[in-house]
């Protein structure tokens, strides 16, 4: 097929010229694809939702290939074939055929027929707000997406962390996600999907692994000059080791009530690093949520002594 | 009287296209109702929004708006009555009824400006929540359209006054009138959706 | 006291914020100054010396002629498709960089306002001027037109759309640009996280070349309506003006959904109000919702007429009528109504619920189905064709290769299951310059090259063309294949930094050669400009027909007379200029010239007022970026002002006397003849 584009280059010199252009290009890219591994994202799916993800995605381009190579072909083919030098058979005034369109119309509806009814299967069956099915308790995670770091809010064991996600295998994760900031995009690719972090609402998701590890999680929509630092490792492992964590974050003196969000974490700041709060007021996140929807529901946090921006090392 | 070069010569009458400009102008109302529209979906969206603040039952006086859009629909009526007059020829009786339609539209201006004074001095503003912002957008919208529509009259007076009523002017009153009655037909769903809806 | 007079200019961190900056930005700021003074320089020392103004003045800006208005807009759309490629060279250079402990040599804010300038520019100020410039030179011409239906308007318009250039570009100067994305996304874009002119000038640029847009597609709607010659009934139209007519559709729909957006942020910005705010009630994803309503159509606003530009050219090329005509109008309208069903996939992740999610993706996957037709319907255009391989069919060649796959990566997208994944990452940045480039951008350049002997009267060089376009289609896989394996591997779109064992380098560092290989199609497509303007004479086409074409706009010499035909053209089918060609009525590959009497033609009167409201228009604009009070009241009156002139002015046309067209006439054709002796 590359010697049919090229061959329609009617000066050698080019064509030359264009061998050598690809070449280098092919070289190129063979260096960068052998030089990295795919450990990163979809490609290396650790949890169950980004498995289905992983399986839908080679399905859809499997599914659509059967179409795209030969219209490629098709294109390339004809383009060659009925170029002026070669003096194929020539219809000036053969322009339509109903047979054929009926072809080419079936054909894509029924490609996405078939997608159609995966893609209303998958919609259901993904959906970030379903609460996945298993014998385990799920874990609640609160998290809040901030400028320009993230906030985690373990409820049920009243331990808050920043930047910085422990969860156990087996078990599902409940995470309520809002903002307190631009809207964000909340995303471990490696184990699911993402959903939008927005001031004012909740959204959901909800994610298992069976496979302990470090993922990374990161915060997806662009939301100003520290977005690209919003960044944070998920520690996938295993119930013990968890509640282990468990137990040790609790014994950190640091507490984390309104005074101390409004005043320390919701001012910006960049590259935060991990943060751990020993308690939690109960209730803040919702606190949190109404402050935008209602009046005077931050009526009671300390002012803020250090209003100017709090820009840490850059 | 030499209206336009293009009209004396009866050779090149048919090259004035007033129907082109009118039915351009009808496309622009198309637009301009989608503009409407999207102002309406802005505003059926955020009217339960009042952040605490006041309802629009809390606002809303309905016979002061009925009589607002009893003034605007008479306008939209005096206006037939110019186009009417028109077929007739006697340009002052045209610019009479202008002037008629541009004073009722003036009052409905007048009203609706004293409407949202009177909101502003008791602190409903259009900074209090999103429903007041939404209210306050798409209603002077329509008020911001409604002044356009009365410097043009003034111009097709002094217009009409100057060329008298030939297919050029005649075209224009078209265009004005459409842009009339379809300011009076957005009214009517203001009417309904903001203030009836609102008081119930 | 000072504020009061001059706004927002009084404060010099808001005018010269570079002041404040590293040196380092400094330098890359200087540098653009220098280019940009010396460009000035050259460019009005030029007129000046050449004495230059007058025609400048007489010829051009006061024209209100469809051909020369569409010449206007291919130099500024080409003007700022070299800003917009620099912006995208400084981003993947910057990307390329900024791994580990490097942070590249920008600094985030000047990443995050070139990547949002190169959105918004590329968008409005390059896809949607070469856009109407296609508009200006072929729709009338094809449809046997003089000119639009509202020339006045059409000049407006072109000045609106140069104000929002020329704002946003003055922000490259004074004070800075949006930094928020090219969709200006709140709460982001409002006044607590972007408190700078920035986002103004974004407003403003956009509304006001929004309002050029939109008056546009209301004029070329009438002019297709209403002003087709004698004959031409709706289905016997050529196809590209079929494609204008569904894209003008979509603009008139589209538009003032922008506009009232655009307008109610500013409301936000300007005066207190909570529509986007978060608290007081606001409605981030509102904006949101509405925005897409305006942005996915626009997308089809500018791939149909690239649609159309491919219909014309294929036919054209292959030597044959353009396959399935029908289908292929009833496909372009399905794509029209379709397009306003699907805004919400740009947004599954909102959390809107699986039946909302799963009916957006279905029906964005369904307009996959008559787009797939059109191609199958080009395809079987070239088959028993006799194709002839110039430059534009190179286009067309490439647009069918990598637009398909754009398509194939399209209908990924739809699918929420994956989108859930891909969205927000540079798979996304991938799938959209698949189908921007190699379906609009592809579509454009053929159609320009396509009709530059019916502007100019002469050919491009088509050896240097097809280096471009060997350049462009390259650079093109190596520069987007790359952005597809980082999106897989989890790399979010408009990162400034990333930590090095992410592995995104090899990749970004691929996807930055492959956008010096497009720089070298763009140095090719500007040396075709150059040799073919130096040997015009040997390119010269007199018989205003170089294609061997088959609509109307080839049946007038180039570039053709400012009142387009001589005598208004008559058809009875499609392609009636072929089919005319094909009876032998004359052995030059001509139709038979007429020898009824030349009559008086009826015209539009050059007008200076869309040139001057534009000014007033500008001056309104940039008050009002600046707080200057005063000076935007001033620029409203004036734009009244102007505009109640305009009315009151009843000589607008003229007529040209038959004597004078019959000289015309008689000129190009004793032209014609010298070349056959």
């Amino acid at each position: 097929m590359m010697k049919a584009i090229t061959s329609l280059m009617s000066r050698p010199s080019i064509k030359g010229m264009l061998r050598n252009l690809g070449v280098v290009v092919l070289v190129l890219l063979s260096l960068a694809l052998s030089g990295c591994n795919y450990s990163e994202g979809i490609l290396a799916p650790k949890g169950q939702i980004a498995f289905a993800e992983h399986r839908l995605i080679l399905f859809s381009i499997g599914l659509m290939l059967i179409v795209v190579i030969p219209t490629i072909f098709m294109a390339l083919w004809f383009g060659w074939r009925y170029r002026e030098k070669n003096n194929a058979h020539y219809a000036p005034e053969w322009k339509h055929s109903t047979l054929l369109e009926v072809v080419w119309w079936s054909i894509p509806c029924i490609i996405i027929l078939i997608l159609g009814t995966v893609t209303w299967k998958t919609t259901h069956s993904l959906d970030p707000f379903k609460p996945l099915d298993s014998k385990e308790k799920p874990v609640v995670v609160e998290v809040i997406s901030l400028d320009w770091k993230w906030l985690f809010i373990y409820p049920e064991y009243k331990i808050a962390t920043v930047n910085y996600l422990r969860i156990p295998t087996g078990r599902p994760i409940n995470f309520k996600i809002t903002a307190a900031a631009p809207m964000n995009s909340f995303v471990i690719p490696q184990l699911g999907g993402q959903i939008y972090a927005m001031t004012g609402m909740t959204t959901q998701l909800h994610l298992i692994t069976d496979i302990p590890g470090s993922y990374r999680g990161f915060g997806a929509n662009y939301t100003g000059i520290g977005f690209a630092g919003m960044q944070f490792v998920v520690d996938a492992t295993s119930p013990e080791d968890f509640a282990n964590w468990i137990k040790t974050t609790q014994k950190i003196p640091d507490k984390l009530n309104a005074d101390v969000f409004w005043n320390r974490l919701v001012p910006q700041s960049t590259n935060d690093p991990v943060r751990y709060f020993g308690r939690v007021t109960p209730g803040l996140f919702d606190d949190i949520i109404m402050s935008y929807m209602m009046p005077g529901m931050r009526d009671n946090v300390a002012p803020n002594e250090n209003t100017i921006m709090n820009q840490s090392n850059h | 009287m030499s209206a336009t070069p293009v009209m004396n010569d009866h050779h090149h009458t048919h090259h004035f296209d007033g129907s082109k400009n009118v039915f351009g102008f009808w496309i622009y109302i198309m637009t301009d109702c989608i503009l409407f529209a999207t102002l309406f979906v802005v505003y059926a969206v955020l009217h339960t929004h009042t952040y605490g603040g006041p309802h629009g039952k809390e606002l809303f006086s309905l016979p002061f708006v009925l009589t607002e859009t009893m003034i605007l629909l008479t306008s939209s009526f005096t206006y037939g009555l110019a186009m009417l007059s028109r077929t007739i020829g006697n340009k002052n009786i045209v610019i009479g009824w202008l002037w008629l339609t541009f004073f009722l539209g003036v009052s409905f201006l007048s009203m609706e400006i004293y409407e949202f004074h009177n909101m502003v001095v008791e602190g409903h503003t259009w900074a209090t929540s999103a429903f007041l912002s939404a209210f306050f957008t798409l209603v002077s919208t329509h008020g911001l359209h409604v002044s356009m529509g009365l410097i043009w009259m003034l111009t097709m007076i002094f217009q009409i006054n100057k060329h008298g009523i030939t297919p050029v002017t005649k075209t224009k009153l078209t265009c004005l009138g459409l842009f009339w009655h379809f300011l009076d037909i957005v009214w009517i769903f203001v009417f309904s959706v903001v203030y009836l809806m609102g008081a119930i | 006291m000072l504020e009061t007079f001059i706004g927002k200019l009084s404060n010099p961190h808001e005018v010269f914020p570079y002041l404040y900056e590293p040196l380092s930005q400094q330098l890359i700021i200087l540098s653009m100054f220098v280019f940009i003074v010396i460009g000035g320089i050259v460019v009005v020392g030029g007129l000046t010396y050449f004495k230059k103004w007058g025609y400048l003045w007489h010829e051009w800006i006061i024209s209100v002629d469809h051909k020369r208005i569409a010449v206007m807009y291919f130099v500024v759309a080409f003007v700022m498709l070299f800003r917009g490629f620099v912006d995208a060279a400084m981003m993947r250079t910057q990307q390329a960089l900024a791994s580990g402990d490097s942070t590249g040599y920008l600094i985030p804010q000047h990443f995050d306002q070139i990547f949002t300038a190169h959105g918004v520019i590329m968008i409005f100020f390059v896809a949607m001027p070469l856009m109407f410039a296609l508009f200006n030179i072929a729709v009338p011409l094809q449809i046997g037109a003089r000119d639009v239906a509202f020339p006045f308007l059409n000049s407006l318009s072109f000045w609106l759309f140069v104000t929002g250039v020329i704002l946003v570009n003055m922000s490259l100067l004074i004070g800075d640009f949006a930094h928020a994305g090219w969709l200006a996304y709140p709460p982001f874009s409002e006044l607590e996280y972007s408190p700078t002119v920035g986002t103004d000038y974004y407003i403003w640029g956009l509304q006001i070349s929004g309002l050029g847009s939109l008056l546009s597609g209301i004029n070329f709607f009438v002019t297709i309506i209403k002003m087709r010659c004698p004959g031409m009934t709706l289905m016997k139209m050529p196809i590209f003006t079929w494609t204008v007519l569904c894209s003008c559709v979509l603009i008139m729909a589209a538009f003032p959904v922008l506009t009232v957006d655009l307008a109610l942020l500013a409301l936000d910005r300007y005066m207190d109000m909570h529509f986007f705010t978060t608290g007081f009630g606001g409605d981030q994803m509102l904006y949101v919702n509405l925005i897409w309503m305006w942005g996915h159509p626009e997308v089809y606003i500018l791939v149909l007429p690239a649609f159309g530009v491919y219909s014309e050219i294929v036919a054209t090329f292959s030597k044959k009528p353009l396959f399935g005509y029908t289908t292929m109008v009833w496909a372009t309208v399905a794509i029209t109504i379709l397009s306003f069903l699907v805004w919400l996939h740009h947004f599954f992740t909102m959390g809107s619920g699986a039946d909302v999610n799963a009916f957006f993706g279905i029906m964005t996957m369904i307009i996959s189905i008559p787009t797939g037709v059109k191609l199958f319907n080009w395809i079987f255009t070239m088959y028993r064709g006799r194709i002839t391989f110039t430059s534009p069919m190179y286009w067309m060649m490439g647009f069918f290769v990598t637009f398909t796959i754009g398509g194939m990566t399209g209908v990924m997208l739809s699918v929420p299951g994956i989108d859930f994944q891909a969205h927000n990452s540079t798979f996304l940045i991938a799938h959209f310059h698949n189908v921007i480039i190699g379906g609009v951008v592809f579509g454009y350049f053929a159609g320009f090259t396509y009709w530059f002997p019916k502007m100019f009267g002469f050919t491009l060089n088509e050896r240097l063309g097809k280096c471009a376009f060997w350049c462009w289609i390259i650079g093109f896989f190596v520069a987007f294949m790359p952005l597809y394996i980082l999106g897989a591997m989890g790399m979010t779109r408009r990162l400034y930094h990333y930590d090095a064992s992410t592995g995104f380098q090899p990749y970004l560092i691929v996807a930055a050669i492959g956008a010096s290989i497009i720089a070298l199609g763009v140095f090719f497509q500007v040396l075709q400009l150059v040799v073919s303007i130096k040997n015009r004479e040997k390119y010269r086409d007199l018989t205003g027909d170089p294609w061997n074409g088959r609509t109307l706009e080839w049946a007038t010499s180039s570039p053709p007379a400012f009142y387009n035909f001589a005598h208004d053209p008559e058809v009875n089918c499609i392609d009636a200029f072929w089919y005319d060609k094909q009876k032998g009525l004359d052995v030059d590959n001509k139709p038979k010239i007429r020898t009824e009497p030349y009559q008086d033609i009826h015209m539009p009167r050059d007008t200076a007022m869309g040139f001057i409201i534009s000014i007033f228009v500008l001056i309104l604009g940039f008050a009002m970026v600046w707080h200057i009070w005063w000076l935007a009241i001033v620029g409203v009156v004036c734009t009244i002002g102007s505009l109640i002139i305009r009315a009151f002015n009843y000589d607008i046309d003229y007529y040209v006397k038959a004597s004078t067209v019959e000289a015309i006439e008689t000129q190009h054709l004793q032209e014609m003849a010298g070349v056959k002796r």
